[in-house]
C-alpha cells in the first residue's frame, strides 16, 4: 500500500466558492457570544465557585477534639507519585492524653513545588487525616517557603467534622476493659 | 531437620505433582519444594513443631492397598491406584512426609478452612496496621489478603489486652496483636536457652508474659521480634523509626566475632535503620545476637573520624595518602604494618603486599573475650583466618604488640602504619609511639588517632564490600549498604593507593578486580572469583592451620578441632 490510488478531490460547489455560508456561520458564533453572559472573572477580586470534590492544596486535619489525626503511617509518602511528601515518624509521649494512639508525625512536609494535586494521598490515608481542600493558590518567594511543614499543614487544614472517633472509642474500651466474658 | 549429609529421598505427591524430599521433611517444606505455598504462623523451620495456629491445614491421603494381600487397589475409573484421603484436614507442619503420601492444598475444604482460621485470628486483632511496625512484613496482613474471606462479619466489641508492655530492654509487647503462636516462647527455650516467656490465663484472656521477676534480657532477645509473625513483639530501637517498605536490603556479615553471622542491612537514603539476620543453615540458621544489630550506630557515632589530618592540619584523604606515601617510601625497611583482623580478606591481601613492598614486619592485634557458645565466639575479630590465608600473619595474633614495642625500642622501626588498630590499647606506650611516625587508617577516633602523624578516615563494614573468613574457614561476602561520609575513603581504595605509590603495583580498588590476583597467588583460594562466592559462603581448606590453638569454643554449627 505504499503508492495507492489517489483519492479524487471533490470539486467545490457554487455556494462554497462564494465563501458566504462559512462567513455567516462564523459570525453566528461571534454574535452568540456577544449576547451570552460573561464567564471570565475579575480574579483575584472575584473567586470561582469550586465544585465539590475539588482537589486543592493538601492539608492535615484534626478531629473535633483537637487530636491530630495523622499517625504517620507513611502510606501517603509511599504512594505520592512526585515524592512531594516527607514524614519523620515519632512516638507520642506516654504522658500525653493521646498516648493510646502511640504514633504521630514529628515532622510532616509537603513540597508544593513537587505536588501535582493528584489526591492519591487523601485516597490512601487510612486515618482520613490528609485532605485536598479548596485552597488552590500558593505563592512564595523562595523554595523553602513552598514547602509546607507540619504546623502550616494543620493551620491550612483545620478540623474535620468527623463522627467516627475511632481512637476515642478505643480508649474507652481500654479503660472499661473486658466486659463480655 | 535431617542432619545426615546424604539423606534418603522419598517421593510424595503435592497437588498432583511428585516430588522427592529428604526423609523427615514435613508437608510444608515438601510443598515449598514444588512451589506450593502452604500458609502458616506458628511453624518455624528452626524451632520445634507446636501446631497451634491451624493455618497449614491440608488434606492428606495414602495410596490404597488391600489389607490382606498388600496389593495396590486400582480405581477402575482412572486406571490408577486409589488414594484413601483422610476425610478431615490435617496440619502440614506436624505431618512428616512418608513414601507415597498424597497432599492436596487447593480443594474447597482447605480454602474454607483457611478462611475460617483467618477469621478467628482476626476476631480480636486490633486494626492497628497504620501504627504497627510490622505492617508491610506482617504474615497476618499477607495471609488475610491471600487466604482470608476479605470482609469481616464480626460486630461485637473486640477483646482488650495490655498494649505497651516492656518485656525487656529491647523488646516491646502488644498483647492485642499477639496470635499466641508461641514462636517466641519456643525460641527462648530451645535456642537462647533462657526460658523466660510463657502464656498465662486461658481462652481469649491468654497473654504472653515473662515469668515473675524475670525479663527478656538475653543477648538474643531481638530474634523473637524477627520471628513474631505479627506486630506483637517490636524492637524498641526500631520502633516507629521507619516503614519497612522504604528500606533497601543489603546482604552483610556481622563483624563482632569470628562466627560471621549472615545479616541483612536495612537502609534508606544512606541511613541504616536496622540489621536483621539472614538465613544460612551452615552458620547462623536464622538468628543473630542483639549486640550485632546495634553496630549500625557506629556509622553516625560522634567520635567518627570525618576529616583526614596531616601533622594536625585538616586535609583530604588523597593528600593524606600522598603524605603517607612520602613518609613511608624513604623509611622502607624500617616500617611496621599493623594490619587488622577486622579488615576484609582483600584489604589484608593488599596490606600484605604493601608490607612486602616496604620490607615491613606485619602484625595483627588479637581480640578475645569469652564466647557465648552460640553465635558469638571467643575470637572477636571477624577475619583472623583471612589474615592467615593471605599470609598477612603466620600465627595467631596476640593482644599485645610486644615484639613491635621491642623493635621500636631497638630503633628498628621508624614508621608504623595502623589499619584501624589502637596501638596504645594494644600495649605500646606513648613514649614508644613518640619515637615513630604513625599513619592511622581508621573509622573512629581513639588515643592512637589523636597522636598519629597522618590520619586517614575510612569506612565501616556497612560502607564497604569484601569478604571475611569465619571460624569454619567459610569465605563469606558482605556488600556496601550505605555510602561512607564525604571526608572518608574506602579502606581498599586507601590501601591500594598506598601500595601503588610505595611500590608501583596497582590494583583497582574493587574486590572483584583483586580476586584474580589473589586466586593466583594463594593456593587455597585457587579458582575462586568474588562473583562466584555463593550467598551462603564457600568453605576453604583450612587443614594447614588446623594445628593452631584457635580460641573458639563450640558454637552453633561449629565444633573446634580436637586439641592435640
Amino acid at each position: 500500500m505504499a503508492a495507492g490510488t489517489p483519492v479524487p478531490r471533490e470539486p467545490l460547489t457554487f455556494a462554497e466558492r462564494t465563501y458566504l455560508p462559512q462567513i455567516l456561520g462564523g459570525l453566528k458564533t461571534t454574535w452568540r457570544h456577544l449576547v451570552t453572559p460573561k464567564t471570565t472573572l475579575e480574579y483575584p477580586e472575584q473567586r470561582p465557585a469550586l465544585p465539590p470534590g475539588y482537589r486543592g492544596v493538601p492539608t492535615l486535619v484534626r478531629d473535633p477534639h483537637g487530636r491530630e489525626k495523622c499517625v504517620s503511617c507513611q502510606l501517603c509518602e509511599f504512594v505520592c507519585p512526585p515524592k512531594a511528601i516527607r514524614i519523620t515518624p515519632g512516638a507520642i509521649p506516654a504522658d500525653a492524653p493521646t498516648a493510646h494512639v502511640e504514633k504521630a508525625p514529628q515532622e510532616f512536609e509537603i513540597d508544593m513545588l513537587r505536588c501535582i494535586y493528584c489526591g492519591m494521598c487523601q485516597e490512601v490515608c487510612p486515618e482520613e487525616a490528609i485532605w485536598l481542600q479548596n485552597r488552590y493558590s500558593t505563592t512564595g518567594y523562595t523554595r523553602e517557603e513552598m514547602v509546607n511543614n507540619k504546623a502550616r499543614l494543620y493551620e491550612l487544614g483545620g478540623t474535620l467534622p468527623d463522627e467516627h472517633l475511632k481512637w476515642d472509642r478505643k480508649k474507652a474500651a481500654e479503660t472499661a476493659g473486658n466486659d463480655r466474658h | 531437620m535431617s542432619a545426615s549429609p546424604k539423606p534418603d529421598l522419598i517421593t510424595v505427591n503435592v497437588d498432583g505433582r511428585d516430588v522427592a524430599v529428604p526423609k523427615g521433611t514435613n508437608v510444608i517444606e515438601a510443598a515449598r519444594l514444588v512451589g506450593v505455598d502452604v500458609p502458616y504462623y506458628c511453624y518455624h523451620p528452626k524451632l520445634s513443631i507446636s501446631g497451634n495456629c491451624r493455618m497449614c491445614l491440608v488434606e492428606i491421603g495414602m495410596p490404597a492397598v488391600d489389607p490382606a494381600t498388600k496389593a495396590p487397589i486400582v480405581d477402575p475409573g482412572t486406571g490408577k491406584q486409589r488414594i484413601n484421603w483422610i476425610p478431615r484436614p490435617q496440619i502440614g507442619c506436624a505431618t512428616t512426609a512418608s513414601p507415597g503420601l498424597h497432599v492436596r492444598t487447593n480443594t474447597a475444604q482447605i480454602k474454607e478452612c483457611r478462611e475460617g482460621v483467618m477469621e478467628f485470628l482476626l476476631v480480636n486483632h486490633p486494626l492497628d496496621c497504620p501504627i504497627c511496625d510490622q505492617a508491610g512484613e506482617c504474615k497476618l496482613q499477607e495471609q488475610a489478603t491471600g487466604y482470608g474471606r476479605g470482609y469481616s462479619r464480626y460486630i461485637e466489641a473486640k477483646n482488650v489486652k495490655p498494649k505497651r508492655t516492656q518485656l525487656g530492654p529491647r523488646v516491646m509487647l502488644d498483647d492485642e496483636r499477639c496470635i499466641l503462636c508461641s514462636r517466641c516462647i519456643r525460641f527462648c527455650k530451645e535456642v537462647a536457652k533462657d526460658d523466660v516467656l510463657g502464656f498465662i490465663d486461658r481462652g481469649s484472656y491468654s497473654t504472653l508474659t515473662c515469668y515473675p521477676g524475670r525479663q527478656l534480657t538475653n543477648n538474643y532477645s531481638l530474634n523473637t521480634v524477627d520471628i513474631c509473625p505479627v506486630g506483637a513483639l517490636t524492637s524498641t530501637d526500631f520502633r516507629f523509626k521507619m516503614r519497612v517498605w522504604f528500606l533497601k536490603q543489603t546482604d552483610s556479615i556481622d563483624p563482632e566475632s569470628s562466627v560471621g553471622a549472615n545479616t541483612v542491612v536495612w537502609s534508606r537514603e544512606g541511613v541504616v535503620y536496622r540489621i536483621t539476620p539472614r538465613r544460612n543453615d551452615e552458620v547462623n540458621d536464622t538468628w543473630m545476637a542483639d549486640s550485632g544489630r546495634e553496630l549500625y550506630k557506629q556509622n553516625r557515632a560522634p567520635d567518627r573520624l570525618m576529616v583526614a589530618r596531616v601533622e594536625g592540619q585538616d586535609s583530604t584523604p588523597a593528600a593524606a595518602l600522598a603524605a603517607a606515601a612520602d613518609l613511608l617510601k624513604p623509611a622502607a625497611g624500617a616500617v611496621a604494618v599493623v594490619g587488622s583482623g577486622r579488615s576484609s580478606i582483600e584489604e589484608q591481601f593488599v596490606t600484605r603486599r604493601m608490607a612486602n613492598a616496604l620490607g615491613a614486619g606485619a602484625f595483627l592485634v588479637g581480640r578475645s573475650d569469652p564466647g557465648d557458645g552460640l553465635l558469638i565466639s571467643a575470637d572477636r575479630n571477624p577475619n583472623v583466618r583471612g589474615a592467615l590465608v593471605t599470609g598477612l600473619v603466620t600465627n595467631l595474633p596476640s593482644e599485645r604488640l610486644t615484639q613491635l614495642g621491642e623493635w621500636i625500642d631497638e630503633g628498628k622501626v621508624r614508621c608504623v602504619v595502623s589499619v584501624g588498630e589502637d596501638l596504645l590499647a594494644a600495649g605500646l606506650t606513648e613514649a614508644q609511639l613518640a619515637r615513630v611516625a604513625v599513619v592511622y587508617l581508621g573509622t573512629h577516633a581513639n588515643a592512637t588517632s589523636a597522636i598519629a602523624r597522618i590520619v586517614v578516615p575510612t569506612f565501616t563494614v556497612l560502607e564497604r564490600t569484601g569478604s571475611f573468613v569465619n571460624q569454619q574457614f567459610r569465605l563469606q561476602k558482605f556488600f556496601q549498604a550505605v555510602p561512607g561520609p564525604a571526608g572518608a575513603i574506602d579502606d581498599l581504595t586507601a590501601l591500594t593507593r598506598l601500595l601503588s605509590s610505595v611500590e608501583g603495583e596497582y590494583f583497582p580498588p574493587e574486590p572483584a578486580a583483586i580476586w584474580p590476583e589473589m586466586a593466583r597467588a594463594i593456593d587455597v583460594l585457587q579458582g575462586i572469583t568474588f562473583a562466584g562466592i555463593p550467598a551462603t559462603g564457600r568453605l576453604l581448606d583450612g587443614s594447614r592451620w588446623a594445628g593452631l590453638p584457635f580460641p573458639e569454643g563450640p558454637g552453633l554449627h561449629f565444633q573446634p578441632a580436637a586439641k592435640p
